[in-house]
């Protein structure tokens, strides 16, 4: 023995000791779920695809594919949602949300670039499955279900398809060349498109074509109408149709003055079009105040940047040679619009009613099981209506009306149908926790403010269509994505693998599980998950 | 070469012969002349790769002696009195560790009351310190332990404590033949530690050792320590080969064979009782004496092969275990049998001088029974002072 | 493409997937050199285990593996080598509990005689620096010896059942400054700051740092690893058996007591303040007290607001005195 006896030791040789038998608690790796995906109407796992983007370059192809498993329209998405992810964001609690739209544009507008595409994720089925309507919610549910191996079909009644993002959404927010090559990657998947060819007889068109289910996302496309005394000579319009007219190249002539009528977005579609189309004068009519507006605040802002004028607390009671005459509302105690008995006259050339939409459910007539409520068509938590095989989805059903909405209505439409064509029973999701913003820990995150797109000058907005909203380059984007906290998740970054003061965290090659505890020695003290930034470490008493 | 030289002076120069890489020093009479004379030498750059560090305490000394050793570095230091025991944690440890470090004590009193002069009261009071501890005789004697003990230390891994007494062998100037640096050299082979804290090849030095080994580990000390016996005489018979004198081992007897009385010392006492023993035999009485080189560890066997024909032992000492007793007197009677005679003698304290004729006069005292065995004897007691100063006191 | 400078956590955690190697901590790295490995013997939620394995890993890489370590008597000392387990991988050695900056000395001069080129890093805890070792500290840094010398300081004499040590703060409670009396916990006016005495050597470099801030303290290491001579880092160890706090809030109260302005970091070289860690977002003292048991009297049934003010008013000095209002401000 060359060491002295007991005083001198080999190195290392404590390991020898299992300090894992003082464990009580024990910590257990969890996966919340993020209030960005909770708060996708497209069912996007936000969360997961930007971290794919924050690797950079090596990582926004697989961003853009995880997206596409839910959404296949993100360079659309990235125009024209709403996204209600970022008003979820956690990120928002503590500086500002993270630009997940504009993270998801910057994606969609890579795989354009790249040309990336994507295949059937199963074999041909042999089952037959009918779309009608090419609206967001129709492409949807056809993408879906072809690359889960069935035969789709989509009618639409257009000459183009798009639906809405086509003829209800106007250029200068979803240019028609993106929206166009979105398109042709999802018919490139096997998809017939069939347009120009309304469905009169459902029954009929059911049993002649041997499907075997079918998906009704028809849309919203009449303008909801008000009484207005007759005999004005002013021009009354709606807003609907005059978006469809000018997406088909149409200028129609308004005058120089133009009232709007409504106070969502698609009044502020129709205010920004006017102007383009050459109005010098474009008022918004609205009934309460700002803060109650239906309209997005963005679609509001850039509105007044574009010279868009309101008037609010209004209604519209006669509508003459000169104009308008407005009676002056004022809001009760629950905050809705009340009569004050003044009245104000407002000069235009034109009136734009802006007052909602209608579903035409007349091709529905005289088929059995289907219910409909308040004019939209009636369906089960799996989509599905009265009569099984039959799914609807988009601004038919009751929820909310957007693209995005639609998006995820054809997507989980499309799951529902390929369970039921199997046979199968729906099954139950079984959510885990959600990722609250008390359970991160934010000192951790770097201070970073949120990156703005650049947008294009306002003096230019008023004459032409060019999309206004630019996208982020790569750099701002990357940081952008950086931003996300992965809340509930874990994302790699080592607190719990370097803070062990037991050097019982054992770091992986596994990206999806890149650590483990080693419980041969953690002894639970609990360090790991109170300084996890994510919040995707809990402790777990040991069973006694 | 021989020459006149200082006491300390002949220890630093053969020290520093000695090629240590550090020296770890703080200032404390009778010992300054030896650290004085290493930072000369260190700063002249006669002794070269060597480290002199002026530390702030002797508790530091002993430690950077430690930390110098444990990294496989020759470590050197020198105190005294106040400055061993102020150290005497680390010197324990040092042991401890089985970290082969020399140390010069020039043994001085321990205070209260605060006196500079020799006695033996510093280095015995860290006895059971698991060092080996040798005494030297003489200044010659003093540089010679000092070769050897570097020897001693390293091949057996224990530190070395030469203990020389103050100002009696650390001032006097006397010829003294300091060893050249070739001798040195051949003798004081290249420092290979048994152990040593290397990047290469770690270990972890000074474990915690509980009730289940601590026994093991100390039994082990008892063993290794007592094994160094067998290696003193060989590391002293190879120095007599090399330089022609006897020094070191364990005891050193004169005149004690066929011996009726003996006198045991131990330091330079061994001088005058060369001279009484001398001056005995001249009147035909069998007296001897037995100079104690090696204290720790204890030659029992030795002393009693060197003591066998003796009737009377009289161990004469300059340190006590008050309240008790002798302490080397103890050790020397419990190495004879019981019908040696033992006479424990205290002489020396505080610097009073150990002289031939004291020395005589106590042989003749024990030989006529005026002193017996069983109790302590001070050596020329100032009876007058002592009454003086107990005037008025009640006795026990 | 330049390439992004922004991480999730890039600052503040410990490593991120995304960051270059180079701009990794040690700690985030599998070869990490575990300097004191598992199974020691250490509390649940230790921090001088962490603090431990985070300076000698990365003073460890900073050497390039050419180093030997002492350690003072004290809990670290105890948990990490009782025969026959040793936890520690770098070569060490354990002597007094008062000497380890003397023996850290010899090291270095012995090293240094032999022409070598190995680096020699001290620890011991608060007692072991501040109390008994002081004067081997402060005799270490005089003489500029070339040792980097680490104080874990954890506020107290932990290893023997929490007693008040010169580092012990107002107010806490120890096992020799019971809440019995009054003021209660340990006197106002008492104890000693050493970096600030260290610095009085002029040294060339002397910092602080703490198990909360991983980035700050592997960049200290860093720095005094690339320089000679004497250097010092005191490196606050929250305890959760001396502190009587959750084992889990051991890093969440290194970062209290330095956001709170109680625990000021900076680094001094030659005896001038050459950088302060601001404080990022700073919080009242209570939030750092309440943690903790040994404040629990401050808070309890006979609250005492007038010693958290004289606590608040303390950190406050040192945010004053040390500049640390930075991005807080």
């Amino acid at each position: 023995m060359n060491h002295p006896f007991a005083i001198t030791l080999d190195v290392g040789t404590s390991r020898a000791n299992h300090t894992g038998a003082w464990r009580t608690e024990r910590p257990v790796y969890v996966s919340l779920r993020p209030p960005c995906a909770e708060g996708c109407p497209a069912g996007e796992d936000v969360r997961e695809w930007l971290r794919d983007a924050e690797d950079g370059e090596t990582g926004y192809e697989r961003a853009w594919r995880r997206i596409m498993e839910t959404n296949p329209f993100p360079a659309v998405m990235g125009r024209i949602c709403y996204h209600p992810c970022e008003s979820a964001c956690n990120r928002g609690s503590l500086d500002e949300a993270v630009g997940i739209n504009a993270v998801e544009r910057f994606l969609g507008d890579e795989a354009l670039r790249h040309r990336w595409s994507v295949t059937a994720v199963r074999p041909p089925s042999g089952r037959r499955a009918l779309v009608v309507g090419a609206g967001p919610a129709g492409l949807s549910a056809a993408y879906h279900l072809a690359r889960l191996g069935h035969d789709v079909t989509v009618a639409d009644a257009a000459p183009e398809p798009g639906g809405m993002m086509r003829y209800g959404i106007p250029a200068y927010r979803l240019p028609r060349d993106v929206l166009d090559a979105e398109i042709e990657r999802i018919v490139g998947l096997g998809v017939t498109l069939r347009l120009d060819s309304p469905v009169a007889d459902l029954e009929a068109e059911l049993h002649d074509g041997r499907f075997d289910a079918a998906f009704l996302a028809v849309g919203a496309q009449l303008g909801r109408r008000t009484y207005l005394p007759a005999g004005s000579a002013a021009r009354v319009l709606d807003a609907v149709e005059l978006l469809h007219d000018v997406s088909e190249g149409d200028r129609p002539l308004l005058g120089r003055r133009v009232a709007v009528y409504g106070g969502g977005n698609t009044a502020m579609d129709a205010a920004r079009t006017v102007r383009r189309l050459g109005a010098e004068d474009a008022v918004v009519v609205y009934r309460r105040t700002r803060d109650r507006m239906p309209a997005h605040p963005s679609e509001v802002a850039e509105a007044e940047a574009e010279g868009v004028r309101f008037t609010w607390l209004s209604t519209v009671t006669d509508v003459d040679d000169d104009g308008l005459t407005i009676e002056r509302m004022e809001l009760d105690e629950n905050g809705f619009p009340q009569p004050t008995g003044t009245f104000e006259h407002l000069a235009a050339d034109s009136l734009v009613l802006a007052l909602g939409q209608d579903t035409d459910l007349r091709f529905l007539d005289g088929m059995a099981g289907l219910e409909s409520v308040d004019g939209v068509l009636s369906v089960d938590d799996t989509l599905m209506t009265g009569r099984p095989g039959l799914f609807a989805g988009g601004d038919m059903v009751p929820d909310v009306r957007s693209a995005t909405y639609a998006v995820g209505h054809g997507r989980r439409a499309a799951a529902s149908i390929d369970t039921w064509l199997r046979g199968e029973l729906p099954g139950s999701d079984s959510p885990g926790e959600p990722a609250t913003y008390d359970r991160l820990h934010t000192w951790y995150y770097t201070d970073a403010p949120r990156s703005h797109r650049p947008v294009l000058e306002a003096a230019r907005r008023a004459s032409t269509f060019d999309e206004v909203v630019r996208g982020l380059d790569a750099e701002t984007a990357l940081d952008e994505a950086r931003r996300c906290l992965s809340c509930g998740t874990c994302f790699a970054c080592d607190n719990c693998f370097g803070m062990c003061p037991d050097d019982a965290v054992i770091k992986t090659d596994d990206p999806a599980a890149p650590y483990v505890i080693d419980l041969d020695y953690c002894k639970g003290c609990g360090i790991c998950a109170a300084e996890c930034p994510a919040g995707a470490i809990t402790m777990v008493r040991e069973e006694d | 070469m021989r020459e006149q030289i200082e006491g300390s002076r002949a220890i630093a120069r053969t020290v520093a012969r000695c090629r240590p890489n550090v020296v770890a020093a703080y200032p404390i009479s009778p010992q300054t002349h030896i650290v004085e004379e290493l930072s000369d030498l260190v700063r002249s750059g006669e002794l070269d790769r060597c480290e002199y560090l002026t530390v702030e305490s002797e508790f530091a000394a002993m430690s950077a002696c430690i930390g110098a050793a444990a990294v496989g570095a020759r470590a050197y230091t020198a105190s005294a009195s106040q400055g061993l025991l102020y150290m005497a944690e680390a010197v324990y440890n040092a042991a401890g560790l089985g970290l082969p470090i020399v140390m010069t004590v020039a043994n001085r009193a321990i205070g209260a009351p605060i006196n500079i002069w020799n006695d033996h009261s510093d280095s015995m009071a860290l006895r059971d310190a698991g060092w080996i501890q040798l005494h030297a005789a003489s200044a010659q004697e003093a540089v010679d332990l000092h070769l050897q003990a570097f020897v001693l230390a390293e091949r057996l891994s224990l530190p070395v404590m030469v203990c020389m007494d103050g100002f009696v062998l650390t001032h006097a100037v006397e010829e003294v033949e300091v060893p050249l640096q070739e001798d040195a050299d051949r003798f004081v082979p290249p420092f290979v530690p048994r152990q040593a804290l290397d990047p290469d090849a770690p270990v972890t030095i000074g474990a915690m050792v509980g009730p289940e080994a601590f026994t093991e580990v100390r039994y082990l000390v008892q063993r290794h320590l007592s094994g160094a016996l067998h290696v003193l005489p060989e590391v002293a018979y190879d120095f007599h080969r090399r330089f022609g004198r006897r020094a070191g081992g364990l005891v050193s007897a004169y005149r004690a064979q066929n011996a009726d009385t003996v006198l045991v010392t131990i330091g330079s006492a061994a001088g005058a009782a060369h001279e009484v023993v001398d001056q005995l035999r001249g009147r035909g009485i069998a007296a001897g004496s037995l100079a104690v080189t090696c204290f720790r560890p204890w030659p029992a066997d030795a002393v009693r092969t060197a003591l066998a024909g003796a009737r009377q032992v009289i161990v004469v000492e300059r340190a006590f275990s008050p309240g008790s007793g002798s302490i080397l007197g103890r050790d020397v009677r419990d190495a004879l049998p019981d019908r040696t005679e033992v006479i424990e003698v205290v002489a020396g304290l505080g610097g009073r001088p150990v002289r031939r004729a004291g020395l005589l006069r106590l042989v003749e005292d024990v030989q006529a029974y005026r002193i017996r065995p069983g109790r302590l004897h001070f050596l020329d007691l100032d009876r007058g002072l002592l009454a003086r100063a107990t005037a008025g006191e009640e006795g026990p | 493409m330049s390439e992004s400078r922004l991480y999730q956590i890039g600052t503040f955690g410990v490593g991120n997937r995304l960051l270059t190697p180079e701009d990794q901590t040690v700690q985030a790295g599998s070869d990490r050199p575990r300097s004191i490995t598992r199974g020691h013997r250490a509390c649940r939620g230790c921090g001088e285990a962490l603090g431990a394995r985070f300076v000698l890993d990365s003073a460890v890489r900073a050497a390039g593996r050419d180093l030997v370590t002492v350690n003072a008597t004290g809990c670290l000392e105890v948990f990490s080598s009782p025969y026959p387990e040793s936890a520690w991988q770098v070569p060490w050695l354990h002597s007094l509990f008062g000497n380890a900056p003397a023996v850290a000395s010899g090291m270095a001069a012995g090293l240094k005689a032999l022409g070598r080129e190995t680096r020699v890093v001290g620890q011991a805890g608060d007692g072991g620096t501040v109390d008994i070792g002081f004067a081997c500290l402060s005799g270490m840094f005089e003489r500029d010896d070339d040792v980097l010398f680490v104080c874990y300081d954890n506020q107290g004499y932990m290893n023997t059942g929490v007693q008040r040590s010169g580092a012990t703060p107002p107010a806490a409670r120890t096992a020799t400054t019971s809440e019995l009396g009054d003021p209660p916990g340990a006197r106002f006016g008492q104890g000693k700051f050493v970096p600030l005495i260290a610095m009085a050597h002029d040294i060339p470099y002397v910092a602080t740092a703490s198990v909360a801030d991983l980035h700050d303290l592997e960049r200290k290491v860093g720095r005094a690893m690339q320089l000679h001579g004497a250097r010092y880092l005191h490196v606050l160890v929250p305890c959760p058996l001396g502190w009587a706090a959750d084992s889990a809030d051991t890093v969440r109260l290194a970062r209290l007591a330095t956001e709170s302005g109680m625990f000021p970091l900076f680094e001094a070289e030659r005896g001038e303040i050459t950088a302060v860690t601001p404080i990022r977002r700073q919080v009242p003292v209570d939030d750092y007290l309440r943690l903790q048991g040994r404040y629990a009297h401050l808070f309890g049934e006979h609250p005492r607001p007038d010693l958290v003010r004289r606590i608040q008013a303390a950190a406050d000095r040192n945010i004053t005195r040390f500049g640390l209002r930075g991005a807080a401000s």
